[in-house]
């Protein structure tokens, strides 16, 4: 298990880092924390013929919030955002999340943009992106452009980033007041990948329900304030919808009864959290 | 610095347990082999390979790392603590150690050094630990021994002998 040969940069400016996508395309890879990215090298499931180490620009090791959504800079590990002082008053749903996250001896080097970009289906982040409606920001030599999540990823481990792009931030939305949030995973240990995991986000009109772990990319449905029979309906309609398939670890009906137990846990507790 | 060309090997220099270290590798190079094959120390072990079972846990800058999820040439001016590092004198084994002697925390030793350096790195943080937040934070290591509950028992004995140390401190 070691990598392939590959060229390394460290960038010294963002501009570097892009002209090497521009001219690598998909033979370059942007490495940050390397938690993802360094395994893929080893077990040689990725093999590109260089990696752009973007740790050192400090411009993308930042945290910002205005009040209405919070920006997290490219450079930023899971540590630091679950660290900051002012994530559960900001967005109570994410820092439900980060602890699911790996390890927290993964969490100190890992980066919320590195999980982002890596979109392994049942990644916690890009569920928790999802169910806040959140965007990703992407920059190249050419341009800047803003996606949100629904639209970025697109399948396993795919996203709408294109080979000359790299992820410069991803922005979250504040907590909105008279929203509440909760967040429920289930695995066979803590710290493992999970089986399904469940982002629920309530509001005044009702409720939005993430699911990850179960499709090929994280899925969202928004419901109306449903109760009792209404809301195991929709639970079972969602829980088939996503195409839930027999592994190793669990087959295709225990993934739905959890879509189904989980959800209406993160569901409950969302709305209890709204009040 | 410039691009280093994935054919060459590169001279690597960091800081390893409070003394400066060079060794030249290619990009590819994992810091568990620079660490074992580049410059002899071979405290820090090597299990999975691709990040889950914790055995090659070391301290970059700070804070605790898996050392086969880092490049050699990632590491490249940090400041690293292996478990060579731990012991304040030879012969000698730090209050952690001797606490993992004490509680039999250890049977074949392989996963020890990784838990080790994870737990200095936790305790400085967190001087007065609680059992539930220790297991959790242990979830990042596998030992197929001891079943836990002697290094939880270490480890909670290490904190209560810290603190006393720097109360006298």
């Amino acid at each position: 298990m070691k990598p392939a040969r590959f060229d390394y940069l460290r960038a010294g400016t963002l501009a570097e880092a892009h002209a090497t996508l521009a001219s690598e395309g998909e033979d370059a890879r942007v490495l940050a924390g390397g938690q993802s990215l360094v395994p893929m090298l080893s077990m040689r499931m990725a093999r590109p013929k260089v990696l752009i180490d973007i740790m050192h620009l400090p411009q993308l090791a930042k945290i910002e919030s205005d009040g209405n959504t919070i920006h997290i800079g490219a450079g930023v590990r899971q540590a630091k955002l679950l660290a900051w002082p002012e994530i559960h008053e900001r967005q109570p749903l994410l820092a439900a999340a980060l602890p699911w996250v790996g390890h927290a001896q993964t969490r100190s080097r890992g980066t919320v943009c590195g999980s982002v970009a890596h979109a392994d289906p049942s990644a916690e982040i890009p569920l928790a992106l999802l169910a806040l409606k959140g965007a990703i920001h992407l920059s190249s030599r050419q341009r800047q452009r803003r996606v949100p999540a629904a639209d970025f990823f697109t399948g396993m481990m795919s996203t709408a980033r294109n080979d000359d792009e790299l992820i410069e931030a991803v922005e979250v939305p504040c907590h909105t007041p008279g929203h509440g949030y909760a967040f429920h995973e289930f695995g066979r240990r803590h710290g493992d990948f999970a089986i399904v995991a469940c982002a629920a986000v309530a509001h005044a009109d009702g409720v939005r329900l993430a699911i990850g772990g179960v499709a090929d990319c994280p899925a969202v449905r928004d419901y109306p304030d449903l109760t009792d029979t209404a809301l195991d309906d929709a639970l079972e309609g969602f829980s088939w919808e996503l195409d839930a398939r027999d592994d190793l670890h669990a087959t295709e009906s225990f993934r739905r009864n959890l879509v189904r137990q989980l959800g209406r846990a993160a569901i409950e507790e969302a709305r209890r959290c709204r009040a | 610095m410039p691009r280093l060309s994935a054919d060459a090997r590169h001279r690597i220099r960091f800081k390893l347990n409070g003394r400066t270290v060079e060794a030249d590798a290619e990009p590819r190079m994992l810091l568990t082999d620079f660490l074992r094959h580049n410059l002899a120390m071979t405290g820090t072990h090597v299990g999975c390979e691709h990040g889950v079972c914790g055995a090659c846990t070391v301290e970059i800058d700070g804070v605790p790392a898996r050392a086969c999820l880092t490049l050699a040439v990632q590491a490249d001016g940090s400041d690293i603590r292996t478990i060579e590092g731990l012991a304040p004198a030879p012969g000698r084994l730090s209050i952690l150690q001797e606490a993992f002697r004490r509680h039999h925390a250890l049977q074949c030793g392989f996963c020890t050094a990784g838990i080790l350096l994870s737990l200095e790195c936790y305790l400085r943080d967190n001087p007065s630990p609680n059992e539930a937040a220790l297991r959790d934070y242990l979830g990042g290591h596998l030992c197929r021994c001891t079943g836990y509950v002697p290094i939880i028992a270490a480890a909670l004995d290490a904190a209560a002998r810290l603190r006393e140390v720097h109360k006298l401190a």
